[in-house]
């Protein structure tokens, strides 16, 4: 039996570092694959609260999660490609046009 | 209809010279003089008929005192102002010389102002000057009075700077203004300071009430005698006494007309009046009638001897004014509040005449102001010299001319008075000579010898019947004007003492019973009298018509004294020096440089700076650079954390909100 | 917390070992196709954990959608826009020192959260008394029916969204 401690620790720790990647990566497409990760961290943390208060709700949750994270990578990436074609570049510091 | 009807709509009294006023100067503008003229007399000689038949029917009612209240005008809390008026002997006395004389000086207007730009801006303010002046007078409580006051006060002002864009009668309305407002603050403040004590700002309560008190003892300072002497020092501003007497010789800027209505007969008498009218007040309280007593004294002998030797002949006219205001004040100090008020309306005649005559000369010279350039003017206006020499008979206390029973009357009760009185007896007949001097002076000045004028220059006139009538009216009331109040041991009866006999009471009962043992004395001081105004017709007679050359050696042989007196003692200067340059200092630097600007002005801009500044730091978080958004979000992310970490109420609540 | 290494607990932490290796991949690799195939061991990692809890059916949605659909799109487009190294520009002034702050005290709230209520979540049983697959169907069809046809106009809407975006314009 696991404690559901552990889950939660992980989960924490996935958070962290895709916030870091988020943070600190350069490439935009990395930048949204760290926020893949980040909802991925948080879909755990769900799915061990389910398991540990024996309620399916976690994991119905999960399952929206998932699904609302299909439709953003969707748009999101046909924005990035947007972008890579009006910049020519994939470096998120040279998008910076709302510069005052 | 009531038996008496003006009694029961007794505002009409004030009211119609209101609605000439009103009339003349929304609609005047496009009129003709004519039309101005009917609506600025009519107004004023149906307000004093009104008055006259309010007069017929208070005596006719014979309760003695009459008081009406049409509407209560403020009620806050305990304190209660209504519009209420009343009448009684004195308000008698009061409204229908300002009504008499108001109307005799209108029609003297018409004729005066005919050729002056404004003329219906004049008379609507002349028309508003009275009826600020009637409520003054009909004012049942001090608080409508002072509504009155403060109106008269105004209309001064308007009328002083009438000639607005000359700079020096803009300026003396402006010091009239200013001054009367100080001795304005001394009055509110006895005000406050009786409503504090009594309760009540109402004549009829507040006496009642304040009857009962005890006295207080000379010397003592209570509630009496510093109500009295606060409500005092407004007096002295309106009725130009020491200290504050400065701004009626500037005030003969104005027109004369205003001269006469307004700084002779009715407005500097408001100061009087009020004393008079709150004799209950100052009879508790001998510090105050002392004091009353010493600065009228004072101010009578100072004015005379500034008038001694002025050259503008309304100027000494005014100082004239002065003078005899202290008279009256020395009167009502004493204790002789009769005498006081009969003396007003003597002076009232008396001086309304001297300076619409004055006016008459001035007219005829062309407007020439100067007496060193007048003379020898006696045969050529005759009418009025006749009228203007019976007014200085009347003011230099010649026998049975109406000023002398009135002056006649405050000397002895000078002599008679509790305090001092020998010492005030001396200067006011001091004063009597002095009086004399110089109003004769005036008269052997302007009308006899050789003419100091160009001849040629100056096409010296009589003036029209629409100044000279009121003349004549006038003159004729300073010689019978006296007869009403002939005392008891002429053989006549005392109709004025006996008419203002209940206003003044007890007090005065006494006056007369210590009058009537005094006999022989008072015909000693008053063959005294006559004959301090004998010599002082003497001396300018010797200086001005026998040797016209003395006066000027006299004044080169006291030439130090001569300058001090022509130039008033250097009290304007003195008043400029010590009061309005350091207030002006006071003002532009404390209040203008630096509370106004760098306070107030700093505080707004500094609050605009703060927000530019503030906004231009915080514009360095909209950078246009995706990754430090990316740690903004974070940062907010952590915030919430740090909420709900260390405030788990707080999120709790935010929770509950959102559900 | 008890030390005796059971059987879910070993296959607990290798799984979890996985997880991390692959997310401090995603960090350490210079080129975003290798970042995107460690997502993918994360992902797969995941799915094991979900298994080893009993949610199967999110395990099996796990593999099909995350790894299987998204994560395949982003494969697509890193080679469609021929994405190359990452080249090493200068780091704005933002996201340097104050980034790593941030993060670290992120960290530490998520920590003590936790440590904070450190005993009061107990894990029960398992519960194998409802069938994940069916319970989860029975909550969505009929509690959740409202978001789920939600969900399905969302979806619309980004199909339409990526349509526009990605269109070329005819110049």
């Amino acid at each position: 039996m696991v404690p559901t401690n552990y889950y939660v620790i992980l989960s924490a720790i996935l958070f962290g570092l895709g916030v870091f990647a988020f943070i600190f990566k350069r490439n935009v497409i990395t930048i949204f694959m760290s926020i893949e990760l980040m909802l991925n961290a948080v879909n755990l943390a769900f799915v061990a609260f389910s398991q540990a208060l024996g309620k399916l709700d976690g994991q119905v949750f999960v399952l929206f999660v998932i699904v609302v994270a299909a439709a953003e990578a969707a748009v999101g990436l046909g924005i990035i490609i947007l972008i890579a074609r009006n910049r020519e570049t994939l470096n998120v510091e040279r998008v910076d046009l709302l510069k005052l | 209809m009531s038996a008496h009807p003006m009694l029961e709509y007794l505002w009409i009294v004030p009211l119609l010279p209101l609605l000439g006023s009103a009339i003349n100067g929304i609609l005047g503008a496009r009129w003709p003089n004519k039309i101005v003229n009917i609506a600025a007399i009519g107004s004023t000689g149906l307000s004093f008929l009104c008055a006259l038949e309010a007069a017929r029917e208070f005596l006719d009612w014979g309760q003695g005192f009459f008081r009406k209240e049409f509407f209560t005008w403020i009620a806050a809390g305990s304190f209660r102002a209504g519009f209420g008026l009343q009448v009684d002997q004195l308000t008698v006395v009061m409204m229908l010389v300002v009504t008499g004389v108001g109307w005799l000086i209108h029609i003297y207007a018409t004729g005066y102002m005919a050729h002056e730009g404004g003329y219906y801006r004049f008379f609507s303010y002349l028309n508003l000057f009275m009826f600020f002046m009637l409520i003054l007078v009909l004012a049942a409580n001090y608080v409508l009075l002072f509504v009155g006051w403060e109106g008269v006060g105004l209309s001064s002002y308007l009328l002083i700077g009438f000639w607005f864009l000359k700079k020096s009668a803009a300026d003396a309305g402006k010091k009239a203004f200013i001054v009367n407002r100080i001795g304005d603050f001394g009055f509110m403040l006895g005000m406050f300071l009786l409503f504090r004590t009594f309760g009540s700002l109402d004549f009829q309560t507040l006496f009642t009430n304040a009857a009962s008190w005890p006295a207080e003892p000379m010397g003592h300072f209570g509630t009496f005698t510093v109500a009295c002497l606060l409500l005092f020092m407004g007096a002295t501003g309106k009725s130009a006494q020491l200290p504050l007497y400065v701004w009626l010789p500037d005030a003969m800027e104005g027109p004369t007309p205003v001269s006469a209505l307004i700084h002779a007969a009715t407005m500097v008498t408001a100061g009087v009046y009020v004393v008079a009218r709150s004799h209950v007040l100052f009879s508790h309280s001998p510090t105050a009638m002392l004091v009353v007593a010493i600065v009228g004294c004072a101010t009578a002998f100072f004015a005379a001897t500034i008038g001694l030797v002025q050259t503008d002949i309304k100027k000494v006219l005014a100082y004239s004014t002065v003078s005899q205001l202290g008279y009256m004040f020395l009167a009502c100090g004493v204790g002789a509040f009769t005498a006081g008020i009969f003396h007003l309306m003597t002076h009232a005649f008396f001086k309304a005449l001297l300076f619409l005559a004055a006016g008459s000369v001035i007219h005829a010279m062309g407007g020439e102001q100067e007496m060193p350039k007048m003379g020898g003017l006696g045969k050529k206006i005759r009418w009025t010299y006749y009228t203007m020499l019976t007014a200085t008979l009347a003011i230099a206390g010649s026998p049975f001319f109406a000023g002398f029973f009135s002056k006649d009357a405050i000397l002895f009760a000078a002599f008679q008075g509790p305090t001092g009185g020998r010492i005030l007896y001396a200067f006011g007949l001091l004063t009597a000579l002095l009086t004399a001097f110089y109003m004769f002076r005036l008269i052997f000045l302007t009308f006899s010898g050789k003419p100091r004028y160009d001849e040629k220059k100056v096409h010296v006139h009589e003036s029209p019947w629409s100044m000279l009538g009121p003349l004549v009216v006038l003159a004729i009331l300073s010689v019978i004007g006296g007869w009403f109040a002939l005392p008891t041991f002429y053989q006549g009866p005392d109709y004025f003492a006996n008419f203002l006999g209940p206003v003044f009471g007890a007090r005065e009962a006494a006056e007369a019973g210590a009058a009537a043992a005094a006999h022989n004395l008072e015909l000693i001081l008053a063959g005294v009298a006559v004959a301090a105004a004998t010599i002082g017709f003497v001396v300018a007679y010797w200086l001005y018509v026998s040797r016209p050359r003395k006066a000027d050696e006299l004044a080169q042989s006291m030439k130090r004294a001569y300058t001090t007196l022509l130039n008033k003692y250097y009290v304007d200067e003195l008043y400029a020096a010590a009061v309005v340059r350091p207030l002006l200092w006071l003002s532009t630097n404390v209040f203008w440089k630096a509370t106004d600007v760098a306070g107030i002005d700093g505080t707004v801009n500094g609050i605009a700076h703060g927000a530019a500044t503030i906004g231009d730091g915080v514009r360095h978080s909209q950078s246009g650079n995706t990754r430090s958004y990316a740690v903004w979000v974070v940062a907010g992310a952590i915030v919430v954390l740090a909420v709900i970490f260390f405030w788990p109420s707080a999120s709790k609540i935010a929770m509950g909100l959102v559900r | 917390m008890g030390c005796e290494m059971t059987e879910p607990l070993l296959v607990f932490f290798v799984l979890a070992a996985l997880a991390v290796i692959g997310a401090v991949s995603l960090i350490l690799q210079k080129h975003p196709i290798h970042s995107a195939l460690s997502l993918i061991v994360v992902m797969l990692a995941l799915a094991g954990l979900y298994l080893l809890m009993g949610a199967e059916f999110v395990a099996a949605v796990q593999i099909i959608v995350y790894g299987g659909a998204i994560m395949v799109l982003f494969v697509f487009v890193i080679m469609l826009l021929n994405a190359g190294a990452e080249e090493r520009t200068s780091l704005s002034k933002m996201a340097g020192p104050p980034g790593l702050l941030l993060v670290a005290a992120l960290a530490a709230f998520v920590a003590a959260t936790i440590a904070k209520s450190g005993t009061s979540i107990q894990a029960t049983a398992q519960t194998g008394a409802l069938s994940s697959t069916k319970g989860i169907s029975e909550m969505v069809f009929k509690d959740f029916v409202y978001p789920f046809e939600l969900t399905s106009f969302l979806i619309l809407v980004a199909i339409l969204g990526a349509t526009v975006l990605a269109h070329r314009e005819k110049s």
